[in-house]
Order: C-alpha cells, then sequence, then structure tokens
C-alpha cells in the first residue's frame, strides 16, 4: 500500500473511530489539567482563525492567567525548524504564535522568549518561518540556539535510552514553559507533534536517532521540566513528505486547535486528528506505557469547541 | 609635508615656465597621497569585513559589485563567461594605462595589507634601513608571469590559483582571519548573554583542517616577512597580476618621473620607495614596478618627483649624476625565499595520500567526541565517493577546476558551512578550490549565495528555479550501515531533511521503514548524509555529479481536503 493510499484510509478509519469514542464528558479518569480551576484535561477547538480559537480554548481553560503569572518569564517553544514560508506548514503558524505572546504579555508576564535548534540554517529558518517577526512584533524575544555554549547538561532519570540531554539553558531559566508544536507529518518518527517537538530544545539529536528514535523521544519525556502547556497547532497540517515538505500541495487546512497540559494527550488527539492511530506511534505509545501521560481519549475530560 | 623657509621663493624659479595650469596639476597631486590611503583604507576595510561577516550585512549585489573589481577574478570571468561582467578588469587596465598600477595600492586587499604591515614596520623599527633602489627581478617576475599564461592557456588556473594577491588575501582572511573574528564574537556573545543581553549571537566555526591552511599559512607568513622587511617585494616578484599591469604601466600616459633640474639628490625618494623602483643616482624611476603609493610625491623638498604626461618631465635634462650607477650589489637575502618557497609547495604534493586519511580520521573522531555518549556500533562500510561535489552553478568539476582561483568568499558567505575548502579531492588542478563537505553542513535549498558572490564565475549565479533542479550529485544508500538495518530501530534523519524527497522511508520489516533514494529527483544538497547519524561511516552519501545534471521536479497530486464537521476523538 503506498503511503498515500495508507493516510487516506486512516483518515477514514480516524473519522469512524472518533465517532465510536465520542462518549461525552469522562470526569472519572481524568488527569492533568482537570482541578478546581481548570475542568478538562484537553480542549480542542476546530473551525476557527488562530487567534480565535486560542482565545477560546484559553477561556475554557480559565484564561492564561492560569499558567502565566505577572511578572514570570516565559519560553515558548514553537517549531522554527525549516526554511520554509507559512503557507508551506513546516513550521508553528505564525499568527498563533504571535497572540500567545500577546496573551502571555497580558497575563503580565516580564518577558516572552522564543528558540529553537533548527534543522536548517537557523538565521534564515527563524525569518522565513515568519515567526522570528511575529514573536517580535508582539513585544517577544528570539533568542538564538545554534551552538552548543547555549545547553547544559540534564539526566533523565528514567530514561532507558536516553539518560542525559544537553537542554537550552532558556527552558532551565524560564519560569514558565509552554511548547507551540505544528502537527506533521515526520518521515523519521511517523508524526510530530509534542514529545517530538522537545527535539529541539536539546543539542545531540544524532544521539537520538542512532539509539532507538522512539525510546528516546518517549525518554525525554518523563524529564521532569514538563512543559507547562502545550499549544498544538493544527491549522495547516502538512499530510505527507514531512517534516520539512515538499511543495505546498502536502498541506491541508484542518483548522484545528488542541491544548492540553498532557503532551501525551494531546498527541494522541493531534495524531486522531491526522487520521493515524495513536498506538500506531511508537514514541506516543511508550510515553504513555511510561506514564508521561494518557493517550486514552475515551478516559480524558476533552472539551470539544466547533467555530 | 617639509616646507623650507624660501620654498614659495624657490618654486617661481623652478617652474619658470609653466602657466597655471601646471601649478594647480602640482598642488593636486601633494593631494594625491592623502587620497590614495583613504581610498585603500576603504578598499582593505570592507573586503575584510566582507570575507568575515557571518552576519549576511553586507548583500549579495553590493558584494559582487565590489569584488568585480578584482583583477584576478574579473579576468576568469572574462575567459569563462565573456559577459559584460567583464567590466572590473577593463576598468583597472584603462586606469593602470592612465596612471600606472594604482590598482596595486588602492584595490588591491594584499597590496594594501602589506602597506600596513611596512607601515607596522617602521613603527616598531624605530631606526629602520631605509628602502633603497634594488634592480628588477625580471627574469623572475616575467617568468612567472608567463607561466601564469601559460596555464591559463592550457586550461589551467593553477598558478593564477597561487599567485593571485586578491585570492591569497581572500584565504587569508577566510582561514585566519574570520576563525579568530567568530571566536572574539563568540567570546563576547557568551559574555552578554550570560548578562541577559543578547544582540550578539554565537555563530558555529567549522572545524579547522590544518592541511588545508598550510599553503595560506606559507603565502602569510611570505608576504608578512617580505613586506616588513622589504615594502613590495612580492608584488614586484611573485605577483603576476603586479607584473602584468607593470607591464602595461611602462607605457602610462601619466608617470612619475624625477625633473633632473629639480633634484638636488638627497635620495628622500629613493629611501621611502617601497617598490625600491626609485635609483635617485640615475634619477630614473622604474615605472613597471611603481606601486603607485605616491609616497614619493610628498616627501620630496623641490617637488621635483611627481606625474608627468608620459613620464617626461619639462625641461629634459641629463643629469651628469647618471654615470654613477654602474655598482649595484644584488641583494642576496632576498633569494632565499623563493628556493624556500618552491621547495616547501613541492614538498606539500607529497603529503597528498596521508593527508586526506589524515582528515577523515580527525574528523570522524571529532564528531565522536562531540555527542559525549558511547554510540552503538560502529559502521563497517566506508563510502566510497569517486567525485567529490562542486557548488551549485558551477556546471561541472572540470570547468569549475579551470576558473575558480580559491578565493573563499563563498566559503564564508555560505550560510550552510557546506562549501569548505579543498585540499586535493579534486587533484592539483582544483587545489584549495571549494568543495560541497557535507560532514560540515549541507546545501540549503532555497540558497544561491555562492553563485552571487563568486567574483569569476567559477560559480554562476542560479535562479531559484533553476538551483531547485540543480543535480550536483546524487545519494547513495549504504543499507549495511543503516540504523534501520542494523540495529531495528526507526530512524528516518536522512528522509526528514530531504527538501525534495528524493530520499523516502519505505516500509521494511516489523513494520519499520528505511530510506529509499529516487535518483531523478536528488539534487545531492547533502542533507541527508549530513544528517545521518551513523558512524564512523554514513549510511548515506552524495556522490559527485562530474557534469550537473537537471534534476525532475518532485510532483504529487493533490490532497483531500479533510472532513471539517466532527471531531475524530
Amino acid at each position: 500500500m503506498k503511503r498515500r493510499d495508507f493516510i487516506r484510509k486512516s483518515v477514514g478509519a480516524g473519522i469512524v473511530g472518533s465517532a465510536l469514542s465520542f462518549t461525552g464528558y469522562n470526569k472519572l479518569f481524568g488527569a492533568g489539567l482537570a482541578d478546581g480551576a481548570n475542568p478538562y484535561d484537553l480542549v480542542a477547538v476546530r473551525g476557527g482563525e488562530p487567534e480565535i480559537m486560542l482565545d477560546r480554548a484559553l477561556e475554557a481553560l480559565g484564561g492564561m492567567g492560569n499558567f502565566v503569572k505577572k511578572g514570570q518569564t516565559v519560553v515558548l517553544k514553537p517549531n522554527m525548524s525549516w526554511d520554509v514560508p507559512p503557507e508551506r506548514a513546516g513550521n508553528t503558524n505564525p499568527e498563533l504564535v504571535k497572540h500567545i505572546v500577546k496573551k502571555c504579555f497580558e497575563a503580565g508576564a516580564s518577558e516572552v522568549y522564543a528558540f529553537d535548534n533548527t534543522c536548517d540554517n537557523w538565521i534564515r529558518s527563524y525569518r522565513n518561518s515568519g515567526v522570528e517577526d511575529a514573536v517580535k512584533e508582539a513585544g517577544g524575544r528570539v533568542l538564538p540556539g545554534n551552538t552548543e555554549n547555549y545547553y547544559k547538561g540534564v539526566k533523565v532519570g528514567q530514561g532507558k535510552r536516553l539518560t542525559e540531554a544537553k537542554v537550552h539553558e532558556l527552558i532551565l531559566d524560564s519560569d514558565v514553559y509552554i511548547n507551540i508544536p505544528v502537527l506533521k507529518h515526520h518521515a523519521s518518527s511517523r508524526i510530530t507533534i509534542c514529545l517530538k517537538n522537545l527535539m529541539g530544545i536539546v543539542w545531540d539529536r544524532r544521539y537520538w536517532h542512532r539509539n532507538d528514535l522512539h525510546q528516546c523521544i518517549a525518554d525525554f519525556g518523563t524529564w521532569e521540566r514538563q512543559p507547562d502547556l502545550n499549544i498544538v497547532d493544527a491549522y495547516r497540517v502538512m499530510m505527507r513528505n514531512g517534516p520539512r515538505g515538499v511543495s505546498v500541495d502536502d498541506v491541508t487546512e484542518m483548522k484545528s486547535l488542541i491544548v492540553s497540559k498532557d503532551m501525551v494527550a494531546a498527541d494522541a488527539a493531534a495524531t486522531r486528528l491526522f487520521g493515524m492511530d495513536p498506538e500506531e506511534v511508537g514514541h506516543i505509545r511508550i510515553a504513555h506505557a511510561m506514564g508521561v501521560g494518557n493517550m486514552k481519549l475515551d478516559e480524558l475530560n476533552i472539551h470539544r469547541i466547533m467555530i | 609635508m617639509a616646507c623650507l623657509p624660501g620654498y614659495f621663493a624657490v618654486r617661481p624659479g623652478l617652474f619658470i615656465n609653466r602657466n597655471n595650469h601646471h601649478q594647480l596639476l602640482e598642488i593636486m597631486q601633494n593631494h594625491l597621497k592623502p587620497l590614495r590611503v583613504i581610498i585603500s583604507l576603504f578598499f582593505l576595510i570592507v573586503a575584510s569585513l566582507i570575507f568575515i561577516d557571518f552576519r549576511e550585512v553586507f548583500s549579495e549585489s553590493f558584494l559582487s559589485g565590489f569584488l568585480s573589481l578584482q583583477f584576478g577574478p574579473s579576468v576568469m570571468r572574462f575567459i569563462h563567461i565573456a559577459a559584460i561582467t567583464m567590466f572590473g578588469f577593463i576598468f583597472i587596465l584603462i586606469i593602470t594605462a592612465l596612471f600606472g598600477r594604482v590598482y596595486c595600492s588602492t584595490i588591491c586587499p594584499l597590496g594594501i595589507f602589506q602597506d600596513v604591515v611596512s607601515w607596522i614596520s617602521k613603527k616598531i623599527r624605530k631606526r629602520m634601513r631605509p628602502y633603497r633602489y634594488d634592480k628588477p627581478k625580471n627574469i623572475l617576475r616575467y617568468s612567472l608571469l608567463a607561466l601564469t599564461v601559460i596555464f591559463l592557456l592550457f586550461g589551467s588556473v593553477l598558478l593564477l590559483n597561487l599567485l593571485d594577491p586578491y585570492s591569497n588575501f581572500g584565504r587569508f582572511a577566510t582561514y585566519f582571519g574570520r576563525p579568530v573574528a567568530a571566536w572574539i564574537n563568540n567570546a563576547l556573545a557568551g559574555t552578554l548573554s550570560s548578562m541577559g543581553i543578547y544582540t550578539l549571537y554565537r555563530v558555529s566555526i567549522p572545524p579547522i583542517q590544518w592541511q588545508v591552511m598550510v599553503f595560506p599559512a606559507m603565502i602569510l607568513a611570505l608576504v608578512v616577512w617580505l613586506s616588513y622587511k622589504y615594502g613590495r617585494l612580492y608584488c614586484n616578484t611573485v605577483c603576476p597580476v603586479g607584473t602584468l599591469l607593470g607591464f602595461l604601466s611602462k607605457y602610462s600616459i601619466f608617470r612619475i618621473a624625477i625633473e633632473n633640474s629639480g633634484c638636488t639628490n638627497c635620495a628622500r625618494c629613493e629611501r621611502i620607495c617601497k617598490s625600491s623602483c626609485i635609483d635617485f643616482k640615475t634619477n630614473e624611476i622604474d615605472f613597471s614596478r611603481c606601486v603607485g603609493c605616491m609616497n614619493c610625491l610628498n616627501i620630496c623638498p623641490e617637488s621635483a618627483i611627481k606625474y608627468y604626461f608620459r613620464g617626461r618631465p619639462v625641461p629634459v635634462a641629463v643629469s651628469e649624476v647618471q654615470t654613477a650607477n654602474e655598482t649595484r650589489e644584488p641583494d642576496n637575502s632576498k633569494r632565499s625565499f623563493f628556493i624556500v618557497m618552491a621547495a616547501s609547495f613541492l614538498g606539500l604534493n607529497k603529503m597528498v595520500s596521508a593527508a586526506e586519511t589524515q582528515i577523515r580520521t580527525n574528523r570522524r573522531s571529532r564528531n565522536r567526541k562531540s555527542n559525549g555518549v558511547e554510540m552503538s556500533r560502529p559502521t563497517t562500510i566506508p563510502e566510497n565517493r569517486q567525485y567529490p561535489v562542486s557548488p551549485p552553478g558551477s556546471v561541472s568539476i572540470e570547468k569549475f577546476n579551470k576558473a575558480c582561483t580559491a578565493c573563499g568568499v563563498c566559503v564564508t558567505k555560505c550560510p550552510g558551512n557546506v562549501l569548505q575548502p579543498s585540499f586535493l579531492e579534486y587533484g592539483l588542478a582544483g587545489f584549495m578550490q571549494p568543495r560541497m563537505d557535507y560532514l560540515s553542513g549541507f546545501c540549503n535549498f532555497d540558497c544561491t549565495t555562492c553563485g552571487e558572490v563568486c567574483p569569476t564565475g567559477a560559480i554562476q549565479p542560479l535562479t531559484i528555479e533553476k538551483k531547485h533542479v540543480a543535480q550536483i550529485g546524487v545519494a547513495i544508500f549504504i543499507m549495511e550501515n543503516c540504523v534501520v538495518f542494523v540495529d531495528h530501530t526507526d530512524c528516518g534523519a536522512c528522509s526528514e531533511h530531504c527538501p525534495t524527497k528524493a530520499v523516502d522511508m519505505v516500509p521494511f520489516t516489523g513494520g519499520l521503514t528505511i530510506p529509499e533514494v529516487t535518483e531523478n529527483i536528488c539534487i545531492g544538497c547533502g542533507a541527508c548524509e549530513y544528517a545521518c547519524p551513523t558512524e564512523p561511516y554514513k549510511a548515506i552519501y552524495v556522490e559527485g555529479n562530474p557534469r550537473h545534471e537537471l534534476a525532475d521536479k518532485p510532483e504529487h497530486e493533490a490532497l483531500d481536503q479533510p472532513d471539517m464537521e466532527e471531531f475524530p476523538f
């Protein structure tokens, strides 16, 4: 079966699956965000512009103030790894990033930083992804991650294959850490969402590829400093030839957004949007098994917003 | 300038036959030296900045315009493209035909660099031995020029590559200046960022390859030593551009000469002449060696030395001093360096095979170390690259080798660090010419910088559309080295980076996917080779196309729009 057909069929399967699993709110197994202030484990929005979808999602979660307190420093980890324009969907939607920066400042953030350890030349990737300008326009700052000096060694205590990594100092130094992946097809890891996006905060990625990629991604998910919030951009989605993409033909408009504190839950939901089963994706399956989060969407309290 | 008492009283006597027109010219000539200094510093500083600029401050168009005035590269451009871009060297020839080797003192960065060294030398060695007239090394300089031309006629740029002053300067800046500048920048950026200031950022410094640096280091040492002790000796013996322009400047319309009747034989002009081309005893100037620094114009208390129409002072009077010239000792100490240089270069050749092995070993072990953690089993099958990969726009390796003078400007401007100087990967014909080094980086799909900045036309500018299908090589997959095959785990780093998906992941056993190369859409950018994590040998590498080909554009059918009615969960 060609991958194209495979994707087409799985999209269909995913939709059927979703109808079956749509059993309404299930607070019994709720984890992660669900507490007094945050009634939902995961919020999914469809059908709006990025800014509107973000506003609706944050509203459901009690506002950005639940995550960013006055005077705190915030580090954003969008995907701006590729020297491609926004319409190619290789990087996180700049409009979304801009709005997040704005929301952080509204919540009282003292500084908002963004960076990525890019795959293509970092200056061009920052610039041509549109993310650099977006962050700056909203008053945030874009910092480099292009040399090893910016990365500090950390231990990954529960890691099976990955026991240590060098992590960007911004992640270690900032008060709030927000992960903003874009949902994409991925040649190496099948799909890239929250867990996979964290490969952009570490320096030594080749080791991961060499030593069981899926296991390493899941291992790093167990590292104690987890994102305080994950915002998955699925407005434009690259359905094939990822993660870089070959042309705009690889992209569909899905106009969706997923927000959760649980990386595995967000990945599972986004994988469904993409048309795959989370079980098919090694690192999501392993991360779930290692207790990083919950990929069983029917056990989660999900708030769905259709615009 | 030294202004003797009664100076103005003397002067009307000297120029009694002249009209105001001449006086005006004379006053203008007093300003020539300061003007030369200003222009030359501008050219030296901008040329240096161009090479060490790692923040892409200068636009490609500014850069190519600026560099188009460099003689050697401009000639190569003329030979190989024969387009209007030959403007640069024609302009230099015209200037030379008018005023002599002005190029050597105002535009040539190596020449100006030597002036700076000489200037420093003068400051350090307080009681410096003054310059003195020396006989031209005609046999040497004309032989080197002739050999350079003969090499070019037979299609080899090698000698021009080795001797061209701009290209040598470029290599100094590329190999020595830029790493030092980057190092300073990184030290500063580190300090600032620890203080929360991020205006500067660190830049990655490609690994230093000592083999490649041997020749430029030798030339640098030679040039510094010669200019420290003897002024512009390099320019009047080794430099083929200097010799060629010197030959032409014998017939320049305006030439510097000494007016015998005004000359008091004080010898100041001879002692200040960096080219050792003024012989005060005969009152003659070997204008073919004059680099046009114009220092002598201002030093002469009598204003007897200056530009004259066809180098003929009016009135012409033959001085009786002329007879005193006969026995000047040739300066033997200068000879040794040529012998040293020739010997060293011959020695360099013999290191070839040993050095190439060394490069591989060095860089592999560097990679291993940089990962910090012990890797899984090392790969066993060496890549068997038949051809090096030449930069996009170079048309073919043969054509490239014939045109590139290895100035290194593309190396410093390459945003992906993939263009690195070669040692002898191309053979001697392409000594030091840049090659695509996929251990250092890979070629950015949407970048056309190297072709835009190349001053010789060895790398021709490509439109972005042409760049996207310029196939400089083809990826070759060594399955037995691949992580997926060996360890049975997913990897896909190669396919991840591939801009055309010529390297795609196809189903393999156990639900894994393994790379597969579609050659006709591969452009040889090397992203796959760079990203491949296996060591010491890569599981995928790019075999160079000796002649660049046209790749097909990748085609994919349009996607179905997703169903937006429901959440699939």
